[in-house]
């Protein structure tokens, strides 16, 4: 593509940006005096704060170019992502399974896991976790020096060295507070950053109405019928019916209850900001406060993406084509910046995309210290030292949390499908950890033993569905059927995936079921306490008036995103 | 006591505000014709620097009320 040209305005924004970035870090750098301080802000954060940051440490690189892009080739269906995916999760994590995270004091999700089952479950999940964080880091790196050498010509190795040596230096000085504060400013930076963009954009297709006509043509140019663009559940009777190539089934269960479950309740990135609030009630708000942005988000970053397809498709040739002569779907959010953001304003929104992608970086190299260090270096290697041992531990595993990052993102350069292969493997590992979860939570007889193999079963599960099923126009290989057979074509890689999820986490709820059965407990009713729902005292909000118990403000936020699905059917 | 999060965010948002009202006021109308033709350095520039200094309002409140407490404090506990 055509590299866009950025004035001494935009620079001066960007190193504006770049200088508030490690100050905030240098600022912060005398508060951190024990490891609970580095690793989790001394359970000291008010809950806009983590709230906002529990939103934001998700919006990394796959989130902006991600839903951009998916909003360009998917269209309005696109936001299930968000109404059917994130929302109902966010508020089942804070009414839910916040009380056990935050009231058994565990310091990671992982430590959960020993404290409910016991130290082979934790194990497992601990260490994918730290590769997983590790390869996430340097994807995001890899995707922000890839983007900036496209679309500003500038040099990929300055790029990665000067990315990873910003994020190195703040989370150094200033732990999780660091990151999480840089977070919240990268979200009112994504913010201010993306609106004119959606305004302008808004206004040059004729709003809404307009906006939705041109999307017509664009679906009945691709075959489907005139509403598919711009409709989110009115297409899903059959997978032929939409672009995603879902039915409402799949949809729901896959992306709905499996995948959304799996991240936003299991996934440490995000609970470490829940727990680091200032208090049980605060740490119940954190998801529930951020769901309702997060719901809003669709206009932020899809609708960009439904933008730049109608333009492309109406106007002619707004998108690069990729070699096989479809548009280039990735690239829909930065030409859309390119496009319509002149000097000045064009700088607040590289930053904010450069924003995005360095949080992203710093929230997966900082859950990354905290499950190396409590969950394998001190369970493991050299437990009993002193905090300032385990202190000083976090500050080397944040220099090599990041050099391998970097090694990661090299490795991508390298091998293409290496990246592929791990983000399909974490897939496996991902969908079935709910199951444990709701079942450790939820039910007192699930024992050590059935949590464990039943992971693995739910993990095996995934892969041998994987391995048996293809998507439309796909080879054999790391798209599936690795197995040699095909049992099922399935219309497209995204209702694969959530089959495959559905599969994993099936699989792993029964075994672990069966297995719980079948062996004995290894904890008593009295060592669950405070980590099994039947054993755990109710927590009584009667206190609060009720406009700030954390249920009204869950039924407030479901009550909102059933609205939104229905205006948007 | 840690750092309020709305001062940096007040400063740098005031900070570009008032970069981009007056890179809008004195660049010509040539930059404009992608953005449709409106002067959006100028516009949004506004807007950041009024979001930039409601930001920072509430954070000198903070630390004004801050200081009246703990004087208060101090001229309470010397007899």
């Amino acid at each position: 593509m055509q590299q866009i040209h950025i004035g001494a305005i935009d620079y001066a924004i960007l190193i504006v940006y770049f200088a508030f970035v490690l100050g905030i870090g240098w600022a912060l750098r005398r508060f951190v005096k024990s490891s609970d301080d580095f690793f989790l802000s001394g359970r000291s954060i008010p809950t806009w704060i983590a709230g906002l940051a529990f939103l934001s440490a998700n919006l990394g690189a796959q989130e902006v170019i991600g839903m951009g892009a998916s909003g360009a080739k998917y269209g309005m269906m696109t936001s299930h992502f968000y109404w059917v995916g994130a929302i109902p999760a966010m508020v089942f994590v804070g009414i839910f399974m916040m009380p056990f995270y935050y009231g058994s004091r565990a310091r990671s999700v992982p430590e959960y896991l020993k404290l409910r089952f016991d130290e082979k479950t934790r194990g497992f999940n601990a260490i994918t976790f730290a590769v997983m964080t590790v390869f996430s880091s340097g994807i995001s790196m890899y995707a922000l020096a890839k983007l900036l050498e496209l679309v500003l010509g500038w040099n990929f190795h300055t790029s990665v060295l000067l990315s990873a040596v910003i994020v190195l230096i703040y989370i150094f000085m200033g732990g999780l507070t660091s990151a999480i504060y840089n977070e919240v400013l990268q979200f009112f930076l994504i913010v201010m950053g993306f609106l004119p963009l959606v305004l302008l954009g808004l206004k040059d297709v004729g709003g809404w109405a307009g906006l939705t006509a041109k999307l017509q043509t664009v679906a009945t140019n691709a075959g489907y019928a005139p509403g598919a663009w711009s409709a989110s559940w009115r297409h899903l009777s059959s997978p032929s019916a939409n672009p995603m190539g879902v039915e409402w089934f799949g949809m729901v269960m896959g992306l709905g209850f499996v995948l959304s479950f799996g991240y936003w309740c299991t996934d440490f990135l995000v609970i470490q900001r829940a727990m680091a609030a200032n208090s049980m009630t605060a740490a119940r708000r954190t998801p529930l406060l951020a769901a309702i942005p997060k719901m809003l988000f669709p206009a932020l970053v899809i609708l960009p993406g439904m933008i730049a397809i109608a333009l492309h498709v109406t106007r002619g040739g707004l998108l690069p084509l990729g070699s096989d002569g479809t548009p280039n779907y990735n690239l829909a959010v930065p030409v859309m910046l390119a496009h319509y953001l002149p000097s000045g304003l064009l700088g607040l929104g590289l930053t904010a995309l450069m924003a995005s992608f360095m949080s992203g970086m710093a929230g997966n190299v900082t859950a990354f210290n905290a499950v190396w260090t409590y969950d394998i270096y001190q369970s493991h290697i050299r437990p009993g030292q002193s905090d300032a041992h385990y202190l000083r531990m976090g500050h080397a595993a944040t220099v090599f949390g990041i050099l391998l990052s970097v090694a990661a993102a090299y490795a991508t350069t390298r091998f293409n499908n290496i990246m592929d292969m791990l983000q399909l493997v974490f897939a496996f590992v991902n969908a079935p950890l709910f199951a444990t979860f709701l079942l450790g939570m939820f039910w007192r007889r699930t024992t050590g033993h059935g949590a464990f193999f039943g992971l693995l079963a739910g993990t095996a599960a995934a892969a041998i569905h994987h391995g048996l099923v293809l998507p439309q126009g796909a080879v054999p290989g790391l798209k599936g059927a690795f197995f040699g057979a095909v049992l099922h074509t399935y219309p497209s890689e995204m209702a694969q995936n959530f089959w495959t999820a559905i599969f994993a986490w099936t699989t792993c709820f029964v075994a672990t079921i069966v297995i719980s059965l079948a062996t004995r407990r290894n904890k008593s009713d009295d060592e669950l306490k405070g980590l099994v729902y039947a054993l755990t005292p109710r927590l009584t909000d009667g206190a609060m008036p009720w406009y700030k118990r954390p249920a009204t403000l869950a039924v407030v936020v479901l009550a909102l995103t059933l609205v939104l699905n229905v205006i948007f059917w | 006591m840690t750092l309020d999060l709305r001062m940096p965010i007040g400063l740098i948002f005031t900070i570009f505000g008032s970069m981009l009202t007056v890179y809008g006021l004195v660049s010509g109308d040539a930059i404009y014709e992608r953005s449709l033709g409106v002067n959006v350095n100028l516009w949004w520039g506004l807007v950041l620097l009024a979001f930039g200094l409601v930001m920072l309002a509430f954070a000198i409140r903070a630390v004004r009320r801050r200081h009246r407490e703990t004087r208060t404090i101090d001229s309470t506990s010397t007899p």
